[in-house]
Parts: C-alpha cells; sequence; structure tokens
C-alpha cells in the first residue's frame, strides 16, 4: 500500500529540517527560554527564602525587644523597690531619731518636772513648817495667855520627866 | 493513553453513524445515480487518497495550484531541478522523465532509478511549520531578555514548555532529564504545530506520513540506544528473575522489543492523524456521493464537530508521542537500583 510506503525524497527532507530544527531552537529557542525559566525559579526561591530569613530576623528582633523591655521593666521594678526599700529605711531611721528626741526631751521634761516637783515640796514643807510654826506659836501664846494654863504645862512637863 | 483508546472507540462509532445515515438515504443516491449515469462517477476512495496522500503541486482550489520543485538524482546527471508545471497530469513526461502516479522513471532506461527529492507539498509544509517554530519561539525567547514575566504569546506557550519539561521530561526520566528537553520540546511542538496545519483544509497530512514518522520514532530510537545505561542493556541480555533455558527465548523477545516501542510510535501517530483525515474527508464525501442538499447540513455538522474533536488529538498525539519518546528514554538511562 502506498500510504505504508515511507518516500525517501520525505525521509530525507523531514531529517534535515527536524535536526536542524533541533539544533537552532535548542540553541537559540529553548536554552534561552529555559535558562530565564530557571533563573525566574531561583530568584523566586531565593525570594521566599529571604522573606522567610527576614521573618525569623523579624521574630528574632521582636524577641530581643520582649527580652529587653522585660529586663528593663524588671529592672525598673528592682530600682523602684530598692528606692522604697531605702525610703522606708530613711522614714523609719527619721522617725526612730524623731521618737528619741521627743522621748528625749518627753523625759527631759519629766525630770525638770519632777525637779521642779521636788523644789516645790520642799518650797512647799518649808512653807508648811513656817505656817505650822507661826500657828503653833499662835496656839501656844492663845493657850498660854493665862497663869493657870503655864502652871499646868509645866506640871505636865514635870510629870513627864519624872516618868521617865 | 486510556484517551487515546476512547477516542478511537468514538471514531468507529461515527463511522458506525456515517454508515446507518448511509443506508438510510440510500434512495436519494439510487435516484440521483440514475440520472447522473453519464458522468464520470465520484470514487470517494480515489478522492479520501488523493487527500491524504503527498504531492507534487499544492491545489488549493480549481484554478490556484502551487507547481512545486520536482528535485531529481540520478547517477549519471546528478541533481536536477525542474517545475511540475511540465508534468501536471497524472502520467505524463518532460525531458527524459516519465511521470506516473507519483513516481519518476528515465524514458529508455528502466536501469536507472531517480531517487526524488522533490519538495513535495508534504515537504513544503514540513519546511513552513519550520519557519512557523522558528518565529513563535523566536519571538518567545527574545521576549525573556526584557522581562521575565511572561505576557502574550509566551504566557501562552511557557506553560506548555514547562510541562514538556515537568511532567513529561522530568517526571519520566528523573535524574539527567534536562539534557533530553531540547528534543522532547521540538518533537512536542512539531508534531503539535504540523497536526494543526494538517487541519487547515488544503493542509498536507505531514505528521499522517509514515516516512515523517518513522523518521521521528528513529530519532526517539537512536537516543534511546546511545543514551541507554548497563542496566538497560543487562536488563535485556540478561533478564532478570527468567531461568537460563529461557533465554534462547526471552533475550531474542527483548531485543524485538528495543524495536516495537519506536515502531508503536511511527503507527501511532501515522494512524491517528490518517484517521482523523479519513473520517472527516469520508463526512464530507457523502455529499458528493448522495449529491443532495439535505446531506450537506449533516455532513457539514459531523465533519466540524469531528475538527474540533481533532483539534484536541492534535495536541494529544503530540503528547503522548513525546511522554512515550520519554518513557522509553527515561527506561533507557534508569539506574540500577535496591
Amino acid at each position: 500500500m502506498e500510504l505504508l510506503n515511507p518516500g525517501i525524497g520525505l525521509i530525507f527532507w523531514q531529517t534535515a529540517t527536524f535536526l536542524v530544527l533541533v539544533f537552532i531552537l535548542g540553541k537559540f529557542a529553548w536554552k534561552p527560554i529555559l535558562k530565564a525559566v530557571q533563573d525566574r525559579e531561583k530568584s523566586i526561591e531565593s525570594a521566599i527564602r529571604q522573606a522567610e530569613e527576614a521573618r525569623k530576623e523579624m521574630a528574632s528582633v521582636k524577641a530581643d525587644n520582649d527580652r529587653l523591655l522585660a529586663e528593663a521593666r524588671s529592672q525598673g521594678e528592682v530600682i523602684l523597690q530598692e528606692a522604697r526599700k531605702n525610703a522606708e529605711a530613711y522614714l523609719a531611721k527619721e522617725k526612730a531619731k524623731a521618737e528619741e528626741t521627743a522621748h528625749r526631751m518627753i523625759e527631759d521634761a519629766n525630770k525638770k518636772l519632777e525637779a521642779d516637783r521636788l523644789a516645790l515640796r520642799a518650797e512647799m514643807k518649808n512653807m508648811v513648817a513656817e505656817l505650822s510654826v507661826d500657828i503653833a506659836e499662835k496656839l501656844l501664846r492663845q493657850q498660854l495667855a493665862d497663869k493657870s494654863a503655864q502652871q499646868k504645862l509645866a506640871s505636865t512637863l514635870l510629870d513627864d520627866i519624872k516618868l521617865n | 493513553m486510556i484517551q487515546n483508546h476512547a477516542l478511537k472507540s468514538f471514531k468507529a462509532l461515527l463511522f458506525l453513524v456515517a454508515g446507518l445515515l448511509l443506508t438510510a438515504f440510500n434512495p436519494v443516491k439510487a435516484s440521483s445515480g440514475a440520472e447522473n449515469n453519464g458522468e464520470e462517477k465520484f470514487n470517494i476512495g480515489d478522492m479520501i487518497f488523493h487527500h491524504i496522500s503527498d504531492a507534487h503541486e499544492w491545489h488549493f482550489w480549481d484554478g490556484a495550484t502551487l507547481y512545486l520543485p520536482v528535485i531529481l538524482h540520478t547517477p549519471d546527471r546528478g541533481l536536477e531541478v525542474m517545475s511540475f508545471h511540465h508534468f501536471h497530469n497524472e502520467t505524463s513526461s518532460y525531458d527524459r522523465y516519465h511521470y506516473n502516479h507519483g513516481h519518476f522513471t528515465v524514458i529508455g532506461d528502466e536501469s536507472i532509478h531517480p531517487i526524488d527529492l522533490s519538495i513535495t507539498k508534504n515537504v513544503a509544509s514540513l519546511l513552513l511549520s519550520a519557519v512557523i517554530l522558528l518565529l513563535v519561539f523566536f519571538t518567545v525567547a527574545k521576549g525573556y531578555g526584557r522581562s521575565l514575566v511572561p505576557s502574550g504569546l509566551r504566557g501562552f506557550m511557557e506553560p506548555l514548555v514547562l510541562f514538556v519539561r515537568d511532567d513529561i521530561a522530568r517526571a519520566n526520566i528523573g535524574h539527567g532529564a534536562d539534557k533530553f528537553v531540547p528534543y522532547l520540546l521540538t518533537v512536542f511542538f512539531f508534531i503539535w504545530v504540523n497536526n494543526l496545519l494538517g487541519l487547515i483544509p488544503g493542509g498536507a497530512n505531514l505528521t499522517g506520513n509514515i516516512a515523517v514518522t518513522l523518521v521521528l520514532s528513529l530519532l526517539t530510537l537512536l537516543i534511546t540506544l546511545f543514551s541507554a545505561k548497563k542496566y538497560y542493556w543487562s536488563h535485556i541480555f540478561t533478564p532478570p528473575g527468567v531461568p537460563l533455558w529461557l533465554y534462547p527465548i526471552m533475550v531474542p523477545v527483548e531485543i524485538i522489543g528495543i524495536f516495537t516501542k519506536p515502531f508503536s510510535l511511527m503507527i501511532r501517530l501515522f494512524a491517528n492523524i490518517t484517521a482523523g483525515h479519513i473520517i472527516i474527508l469520508s463526512l464530507l464525501g457523502l455529499i458528493f456521493i448522495f449529491k443532495s442538499f439535505a446531506v450537506g447540513p449533516v455532513s457539514v455538522a459531523f465533519s466540524v464537530f469531528m475538527n474540533c474533536l481533532e483539534l484536541l488529538v492534535a495536541f494529544l498525539q503530540a503528547y503522548v508521542f513525546t511522554l512515550l519518546s520519554a518513557m522509553y528514554i527515561g527506561g533507557a538511562v534508569e539506574e540500577h537500583h535496591h
């Protein structure tokens, strides 16, 4: 059958044309196309990788920031606590000092008061003694105004002496 | 492969439908046949055969025929170029050559067999397709110099190029596939473009010509053989798991197997494309058989449908040829794994 009988002419032309096509397309079409596609694939890949790296870096920077912030916060806390402690200690010290001063002042006042009281008592004692002497004088003068009373006293005194 | 099979059976079904139509319209044919007894009888077989065969002229329509150059090589005169215009009949003579249904002989000396290297319709179509391929892919390649982002023609071609590279070459050849990508790309686009050119009315039946598919499958065979690794040959000459006494049977079978693969490639492409052309021509031929306007719309509807199907087949056969080539090459370059 004619259809199944390959003609030499077409075999020749087909071989020649096809090989030329493979060569020329391979060199001037497939090579640049495939290279461009590969380059693009690589650039996309590297862009994705860079984005991933940037993301990781961002995450690490954020973690750093967080850490620094936490550190600063805790440091602040420490400082604050110390300040509070210092303030408390200072306050306590001042309070103690004030208390001591007050105490001393009260003590001083008390001492003074005591001294005053003692002085007053001594004075009062003297005054009472004087008054008593005065009163006793006046009483004695009154009681011993008449003769009989003087005699009676003398006799009593005498009696006492006898008893002794 | 399964799709291919389905298409084949679909084609068979269409043949059946066409056959049924033929019997249904039989009375029309009988009456019209009786009226036109005097005219030359329309022979659909000749018409179809004429259309799917190669020719020395490109007949576009009556009155518009391009006579192509005839190139003959004879031992005594070397290369000779002449226009087919001088022959133009099915049997005619010019100079010392006699032309008879596609064959040239030397008048008076039967011992000289001229080698026919003429630019036939198929060769002209082949060269046209080469120009188209070069134009298209030079344009595509040039585009990448400007920008890496594809658009327009590149946007259309790039997925196909990547499809051949990734899904055909890399998927079936594996390691070292990129070496074979240029060949596979060329095969794929060559077959596809020529399949499509063949579908244009008046176009040549290039990929449905056995010489073309022979060359393509031979190239695949040569690439397979020359890139074959030790593992491939050891598989053929010492088939694994086969007892020694079966070797005299198995080794020849394996050797035949080397050639049946490209042979199937050759036949598949040739038969699919030729069959498609035959179906469309048969459907249109019904009009001339019945000589009735009533058949026209049915015929045209069917052949439009078949043409659409052939557009799919054009791509599918290019894909199948490339895929199977890649698989054969992949089988040859496979390394021993355990």
